[in-house]
């Protein structure tokens, strides 16, 4: 298998201010995020001779033509992806593996998701089981689940409920201060551990800080051959690996040996998507890591997972700010899940966005310092039978 | 010989301080929470009746209540699946009278004596429910009990049986009534009930040619204590020593289930050789003699039963969530995310899974696993594999969560991740629990609930409980 690496590469992108967009509706998103990525690129809609759309909500729609329509392409082909929360990476990897395989020169991936609709301060039930359905599975909402593991994670670590709360409310102070340096944030104010750890209860242990935000984005992604990039810009960075990994549940919910403590599919994915992208070593050599930090606990999972703390130590290396920004491995620096909320479709390419600023040495206040891979996860759905979606790219040669 | 080879009850968990009702009043009332009804009380009561039993035997199930939760759809099917009964089985429903569940003991017992069938469940559930501010509301509590009828084995025989039939409004519900009504207290209590039980079983007494004091206890399913006091008086039997406890000050007037909860109380204290009158009231009454043989105690160990029952409690000492559990009181709608919708298709395809909780165990690596896959999750071998009913395991906590995210009745909703003793994994709805007690590696039992009404259908489906002690 020859893979993805050093064969496409990035030449234009663009991300909308993430928020509580009430006055905009996802194609409004849309328009912004690719008329920006666009600009970057310097290109032309007429440039374009592919592009794949990556949005979950039935309610906007579930052909390529929404993207279409919003930003008037000329019959050119455009494709609408879903895999749960790794929609955005998906999409980003179809417009990416069609240049790979020379179908077409410049290709375009945009994300994009309008939740604030609903009226419903949560996400509505999206994808997953059935509408029509005997129901046995009792409707577990998102918190609950990845609460779950929260509850192991003390339990079989040996934290006291005060002692785990504390380790995650640290990461959602660490993920709203990197928001706080960041204008496209949906939030972009500090807040302190005696805020997180006194915030109303959402599904216990889990209380409101240690959950994200719900929010309207959008994020676009150009890519093309590294010999066009080359005529474009000089800062054009490559990409690196793919990998998504479905898991074929629910057997993690209800295999009597899961532990709750892991994800196997963001574990997979990890693997596969670095030894695409030759890294060895993904602590040492991932500089920026923008995970799914729908919830705080799930950040610790993701960051075992994909190998920057050792199983059940992250505690120990939070505690050495490994993964601050200036620390071992970046996580999350532009403000994660937690600050820009999570428009399904949009989340993976927004990631991508922030590694695309940080090897460009373009991230202000947030800038790693000389960054050469950054890597994007998302994870959606029940342990075991989620998908994870791992995307890497990385500085030009 | 034909009679009750063995019997369980359910009384919920949770018990109304009547003080939360009104300033003064004493005692409290069993309670159903807000996700049971006569329907779900009557699979906890058949669950506590067959252990020991061997399900496969039965040959019939009558279901009583006056508060059965369709007005047109079987209750008897839905407990019989739920308690794994074999699909070739007489099945009725019996209602519309508090004598509903000594009926359905009556038609029982006539089609084992007429040798229809060999062994027939007798179950009786009832949540009836007063207005505000009543009488009714301050007596009438929520329960079942069930009782096994058979010609072997038998642990308690029938040897006499009369009743009365009375035309007569005294206490009703119309078919569009939430609420019981009932015409004045002196003509329904003092003249109605009395005159008619008195007239029952003196007739009873006559025929057998037996007195009150031929017996050991006597059993009265009386609609108050006040009145209760009044017919034990009036027919003779000595309160303190004869006379089956009413258990209105714990528990209430359980309806349908009444009397035969109060009967499944005495055999939990009776002995070989003890002779039962039996009483039950609506529109007319039942008296019936019984004996206790000397099979009483013998097939019939570990149940809860009622004393278990009774013992095992919880206080809802706010009137608001009395009100909140019997949809009286409505909080404003939270804007949940919608749980997609219950398609009577599916529910038939999942029968199995979902009425009597059977997994599936692998035949080439025994892995049990729940709900059923066509690929085993462990050894993907495909369709081969034993179903296992889960619902009458006990398990323990893996993991929990409480959240915030759900109807505000049922807030916080607490999934709890089990190990089934034995084998298998099931992520559960949590009821019946108070969330600081809860943590990791505690025992669960299964209890078969409602999980909601959708789509003019209810909706029912196992959710674990902590074990109750």
């Amino acid at each position: 298998m020859p893979g993805i690496k050093d064969r496409v590469a990035v030449v234009g992108m663009g991300c909308t201010r993430f928020g509580e967009l009430w006055d905009k509706n996802d194609q409004d998103l849309m328009v912004e995020s690719c008329h920006e990525a666009l600009a970057d690129a310097k290109l032309d809609l007429k440039d374009i001779q592919a592009a794949w759309l990556g949005i979950q909500g039935a309610e906007t729609g579930s052909a390529g033509c929404r993207l279409a329509r919003a930003l008037k392409t000329d019959y050119i082909p455009v494709t609408r992806v879903e895999n749960y929360c790794a929609t955005g990476i998906e999409a980003f990897r179809g417009a990416a593996y069609a240049v790979a395989a020379g179908i077409y020169d410049i290709a375009l991936a945009c994300g994009a998701e309008k939740l604030k609709d609903t009226g419903a301060s949560g996400l509505t039930q999206m994808g997953g089981e059935p509408q029509f359905s005997s129901w046995v599975w009792a409707p577990v909402v998102a918190p609950a689940r990845f609460a779950l593991s929260a509850t192991r994670y003390f339990h079989a670590y040996g934290l006291s409920s005060q002692e785990g709360k504390e380790m995650l409310a640290r990461i959602a102070v660490k993920n709203h201060h990197n928001g706080s340096l960041n204008h496209r944030a949906h939030f972009q104010r500090e807040i302190t551990l005696e805020q997180a750890l006194n915030a109303p209860m959402i599904a216990w242990p889990l209380g409101l800080y240690d959950c994200c935000g719900v929010s309207d984005g959008s994020a676009a992604v150009i890519v093309t051959t590294p010999e066009i990039a080359r005529r474009i810009r000089d800062d054009y960075v490559m990409v690196k690996g793919f990998a998504i990994s479905a898991g074929a549940g629910p057997q993690g919910v209800i295999a009597s040996d899961y532990d709750y403590l892991h994800i196997d599919e963001i574990v997979r994915s990890g693997q596969a998507a670095y030894a695409e992208a030759g890294i060895t070593d993904p602590r040492k050599e991932v500089d920026i890591a923008e995970i799914h930090d729908c919830f705080t606990i799930t950040e610790v999972l993701i960051t075992e997972d994909l190998g920057y703390a050792a199983r059940g130590k992250y505690k120990e290396d939070q505690e050495a700010a490994a993964f601050e920004i200036g620390g071992e491995v970046a996580i999350n620096p532009d403000g994660g899940l937690k600050c820009f909320g999570h428009p399904i479709g949009a989340s993976g390419l927004r990631m991508i966005f922030e590694s695309y600023l940080q090897l460009q040495g373009k991230a202000g206040p947030r800038q790693v310092k000389n960054p050469r891979i950054g890597l994007a996860q998302n994870y959606g759905g029940l342990p075991g039978g989620g998908v994870s979606g791992v995307a890497i790219i990385g500085a030009r040669d | 010989m034909a009679g009750i080879t063995s019997y369980g009850a359910y009384v919920p968990l949770w018990r109304l301080g009547r003080e939360a009702i009104m300033k003064g009043l004493r005692g409290e009332k069993a309670i159903r929470n807000f996700d049971e009804d006569s329907t779900t009380m009557a699979v906890a009561a058949t669950v506590d009746c067959l252990k020991g039993q061997d399900r496969a035997a039965i040959d019939g199930l009558f279901f009583a209540s006056t508060t059965a939760p369709y007005r047109e759809k079987q209750i008897a099917t839905t407990i019989a699946a739920a308690a794994d009964l074999r699909p070739d089985i007489i099945t009725a429903d019996f209602s519309n009278s508090l004598r509903a569940g000594t009926a359905a003991l009556r038609a029982a017992l006539d089609a084992v004596k007429a040798g229809s069938a060999k062994q027939v469940l007798v179950v009786a559930s009832d949540c009836r429910m007063g207005a505000p501010g009543t009488e009714f509301e301050q007596n009438c509590g929520d329960g079942a009990a069930a009782l096994l009828v058979g010609d072997s084995d038998v642990a308690v025989s029938i040897e006499a049986w009369h009743s009365v039939s009375n035309e007569v409004n005294d206490i009703w519900r119309r078919d569009d009534d939430e609420f019981i009504r009932a015409w004045e207290d002196r003509f329904i209590y003092s003249v109605v009930y009395v005159n008619t039980v008195m007239q029952t079983v003196s007739a009873l007494l006559q025929e057998c040619n037996l007195n009150p004091s031929d017996f050991a206890k006597a059993i009265f399913a009386a609609p108050n204590a006040r009145v209760h006091g009044d017919i034990v008086r009036k027919l003779g039997f000595e309160p303190k020593s004869q006379v089956q406890h009413h258990f209105f000050d714990i528990m209430g007037n359980t309806g349908a289930a009444y009397p035969l909860m109060l009967l499944v109380a005495a055999l939990e204290e009776a002995k070989p050789g003890d002779r039962l009158l039996v009483n039950s009231y609506g529109n007319g009454s039942d008296a019936i003699v019984m004996n206790v043989t000397g099979q009483i105690g013998k097939k019939v160990e570990n149940r809860r039963g009622m004393k278990g029952h009774l013992a095992s409690k919880r206080i809802v000492d706010d009137y608001r969530i009395y009100l909140q559990w019997r949809e009286l009181l409505v909080f404003e709608a939270q804007p949940t995310p919608p749980g997609g919708h219950i398609s009577s298709s599916a529910q038939m395809r999942d029968r199995s899974q979902i009425f009597p909780l059977h997994g599936l165990k692998c035949r080439s690596c025994e892995e049990i696993h729940f709900p059923p896959q066509r690929v085993c999750p462990k050894c993907r071998t495909q369709d081969q594999f034993d179903e296992v009913r889960l619902s009458d395991k006990k398990g323990n906590i893996f993991t929990f969560s409480a959240d915030n995210l759900c109807p505000r009745r049922e807030a916080p909703r607490v999934t709890a991740i089990i190990d089934f003793e034995g084998g298998g994994r099931m992520a559960t709805t949590m009821t019946d629990r108070v969330l600081e007690e809860l943590e990791v590696g505690q025992k669960v039992e299964m209890s078969f609930r409602k999980l909601a009404s959708q789509d003019g259908i209810h909706n029912y489906f196992w959710k674990s409980i902590p074990l109750r002690d």
